[in-house]
């Protein structure tokens, strides 16, 4: 349809976008709060990472190539050294001194120009990490109340419920009795067992399941049940593993919500946590929630989906119909890509379910990200635009798949999804999303009952 | 002028190695000192089987995605610094330095060979001079300290060249070039120079990191 899309090459105009959660907030700024947040927040929060970070950089924009926003806007604002240029490196540089227009033109290079994905890190020769100096810089907005309104509505939900979502506690229970009676017509006596203690998983998933993607639950349940595992859910708050403070900068509620999360667990006396198919939610259980916690590594056994769908196939514990036959491509959600290394179990899987398997390139540590993680998707309809716009690379590395006969993309990521899916509807891709969990459910052979 | 000559090979010279060194173990120390206090989480994860995995991916010429993707920049790269650490080391008017004042000598370059490596540092400066105002992202990134930078590295290897080969003024060139190397010794440990010495430990954390919480490859 419109391939055409590719190639006009408009730069997206930072100034244009208007935030109300951003604008609001710089109004209560003055230059003496900004100056005297940003020192504190570096002085007593950062120290020689940030430093070493922004002083070893030897501005060669080598790391221009490694991410997907450069390479789809060719923008030397884009490029990960750019960003740096235009948040840190000048703060540093005037030591907090700056006005409340930059600190507005920072907060939105930081929450929506940046999916924190950790791609340059692997293309700078130093390894030097942007995303956690993005990270610095979504940490002074968020102290300094500059925030995009959408994603702090998420956050403010997370506070006042543990939640994502604002899911009242009855109605999680219900969606999960509701999702209960659906599964019940696959097989029959299906249980989702509620705070079963001393189970062998304790199953959690992120606010917008309940709320958007409920089939997704029970898809889930049948999953478990097929293979006979000792599962539960936990009926209370601490069933939602997803963590938008992570990404506002909020990391005292992100502290909050990781230890609720592992609480409910541990209170359990669960042997470990299975987490459904999201990237950003494993990142915050798995790497940043449980360090912030002061634990090394997470002091439950974390398992994301993939990581379980692999050990069913490979424990035989599952048996499928017929292998799914529409040719697939898989995208590496970078969150478990780049962030534990899930994408040979990933590619094990497709094997085990489907006949036709095409790689898209680059892939595994390379995969472009969607556009929509780190929080960007989550700023909502302001940035929209301009974060489909970004996507391009990825519509590119879509259409070379889709040409090499792919019909339909795995992406075991929820926010991998909404990305994918204003790609593919933009730039008329026309591929079908599924997740595996879709996959499986689809072609499992149901135990008899 | 020769009590330009001697102040520039006596007194100066060792003012610059000392704030060469102690600048440089200066710089050292504080950043250790502040990880310590602020950053113990790079302590907890530095791994060395990870660290020395991805140090030698990145040494490697063609080693990383990120070299086969800048091919020009990764071969011009490689020989500049290949060239900017051997040359000073091994060139013949250096050791003969070394070997009068310290009674002290090892192997020289062959005049040909030191000559086609200070033309190879001189030809790389030129080459990043112009990927700095040609490239868009790199211009973006260029500040006018790197201009001063690019020509603290090569002015060493012009003077160098021009002494070697007795162009005319090669007297007074001589004391430039001797000035010259030693503002570019005692820039390292004040400027992005110092990257040479961060190298290891920067490439070595992310590669800890990858390598034993994200289980990836970082190259
Ligand atoms: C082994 C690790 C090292 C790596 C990965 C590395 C990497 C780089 C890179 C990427 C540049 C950028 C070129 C540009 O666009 O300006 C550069 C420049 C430079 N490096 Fe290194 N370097 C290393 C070690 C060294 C060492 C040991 C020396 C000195 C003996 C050195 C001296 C220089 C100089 C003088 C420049 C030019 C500065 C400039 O362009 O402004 N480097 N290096
Ligand atoms: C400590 C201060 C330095 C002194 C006293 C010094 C002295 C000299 C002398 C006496 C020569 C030989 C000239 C001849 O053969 O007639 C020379 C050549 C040379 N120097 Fe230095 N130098 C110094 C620093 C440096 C530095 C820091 C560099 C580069 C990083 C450098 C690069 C060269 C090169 C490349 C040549 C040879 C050029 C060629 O063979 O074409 N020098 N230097
Ligand atoms: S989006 Fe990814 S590649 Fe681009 S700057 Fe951010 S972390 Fe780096
Ligand atoms: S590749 Fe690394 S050193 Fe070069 S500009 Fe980018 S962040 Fe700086
Ligand atoms: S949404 Fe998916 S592709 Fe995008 S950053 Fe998250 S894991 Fe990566």
């Amino acid at each position: 349809m419109s391939e055409s899309k590719l190639t006009t090459d408009k730069k997206s105009d930072v100034k244009k976008i208007e935030d109300q959660g951003i604008l609001k907030g710089l109004e209560q700024l003055t230059p003496e709060k900004i100056e005297s947040v940003i020192n504190q927040v570096i002085n007593d929060e950062t120290g020689a990472r940030l430093k070493v970070y922004v002083d070893t950089c030897v501005h060669c924009g080598m790391c221009s190539k490694g991410c997907h926003f450069f390479l789809s806007l060719n923008d030397p604002k884009f490029s990960p050294a750019g960003k740096v240029k235009q948040t840190l490196w000048e703060i540093l540089r005037k030591k907090g001194k700056v006005s409340p227009e930059f600190i507005k033109d920072a907060a939105t290079v930081a929450y929506t120009q940046c999916n924190l994905c950790k791609r340059c890190a692997m293309y700078c020769p130093f390894g030097l990490d942007v995303a956690y100096v993005m990270s610095v810089m979504r940490r002074i907005c968020h102290k300094l109340g500059v925030v995009p309104l959408y994603i702090q509505d998420t956050a403010h939900s997370h506070s006042a419920t543990m939640n994502q979502m604002w899911v009242k506690d009855d109605e999680w229970v219900d969606t999960l009795m509701w999702q209960e009676e659906e599964a019940q017509e696959a097989i029959e006596n299906l249980r989702i067992p509620l705070d079963k203690e001393g189970a062998d998983i304790f199953y959690s998933v992120i606010g917008p399941e309940p709320k958007f993607r409920a089939q997704l639950i029970f898809q889930a349940a049948v999953i478990m049940n097929a293979a006979n595992e000792n599962w539960t859910m936990p009926s209370m708050p601490g069933w939602d593993n997803s963590d938008m403070c992570m990404f506002t900068g909020d990391y005292e509620m992100m502290e909050r919500l990781k230890r609720r999360h592992f609480e409910s667990a541990l209170n359990l006396r669960a042997k470990r946590i299975v987490m459904g198919e999201c990237g950003h939610a494993f990142r915050s259980v798995y790497d940043v929630g449980n360090r912030a916690l002061g634990w090394k590594m997470p002091p439950i056994e974390v398992v994301h989906a993939i990581e379980y769908y692999n050990e069913l196939f490979e424990q035989n514990k599952i048996k499928i119909k017929k292998k799914f036959d529409r040719p697939v491509t898989l995208h590496d959600p970078c969150n478990i890509v780049r962030g534990r290394g899930l994408h040979e179990m990933a590619r094990n899987i497709v094997k085990a379910t489907c006949s036709e398997f095409i790689e898209m390139t680059p892939n595994r540590e390379h995969n472009y990200c969607c556009s929509a993680g780190g929080g960007v998707i989550n700023c909502g309809p302001p940035f929209k635009n301009a974060r489909v716009e970004s996507g391009k690379a990825k519509a590119k590395q879509l259409f070379a798949a889709k040409a090499k006969g792919a019909e339909v993309v795995i992406a075991p990521c929820h926010n991998c999804h909404g990305g994918l899916e204003d790609i593919i509807h933009h730039y008329g891709v026309d591929m079908e999303l599924k997740f595996f969990g879709d996959i499986i459910y689809e072609i499992l052979e149901l135990p008899e009952s | 002028m020769h009590d330009f000559y001697y102040f520039a090979t006596g007194p100066f010279a060792w003012i610059a190695f000392l704030v060469f060194i102690g600048g440089s173990i200066w710089r050292f120390r504080s950043l250790l000192e502040l990880a310590k206090r602020k950053d113990s989480i790079v302590f907890e994860y530095m791994d060395t089987k990870f660290a020395l995995r991805s140090i030698v991916h990145w040494l490697i010429p063609f080693g990383s995605r990120s070299m086969k993707i800048n091919p020009t920049m990764t071969v011009v790269t490689f020989l500049f610094h290949i060239c900017i650490f051997l040359t000073p080391l091994f060139v013949f008017g250096h050791v003969i330095l070394w070997k009068e004042n310290f009674n002290i000598s090892w192997f020289t370059l062959p005049n040909a060979v030191a000559d086609l490596m200070t033309f190879i540092v001189i030809a790389s400066c030129i080459f990043f001079l112009w990927r700095r105002i040609k490239l868009p992202d790199v211009k973006y990134l260029t500040t006018p300290l790197d201009f001063i930078i690019l020509f603290i590295v090569a002015a060493p290897f012009i003077t160098g060249f021009w002494v070697y080969h007795q162009f005319s003024g090669f007297a007074v060139m001589t004391i430039i070039h001797i000035i010259s190397g030693e503002i570019m010794l005692m820039a390292i440990p004040f400027t992005k120079l110092f990257h040479m010495f961060l190298f290891p430990f920067t490439r070595g954390y992310i590669g800890s990191e990858f390598g034993g919480v994200r289980m990836a490859k970082d190259w």
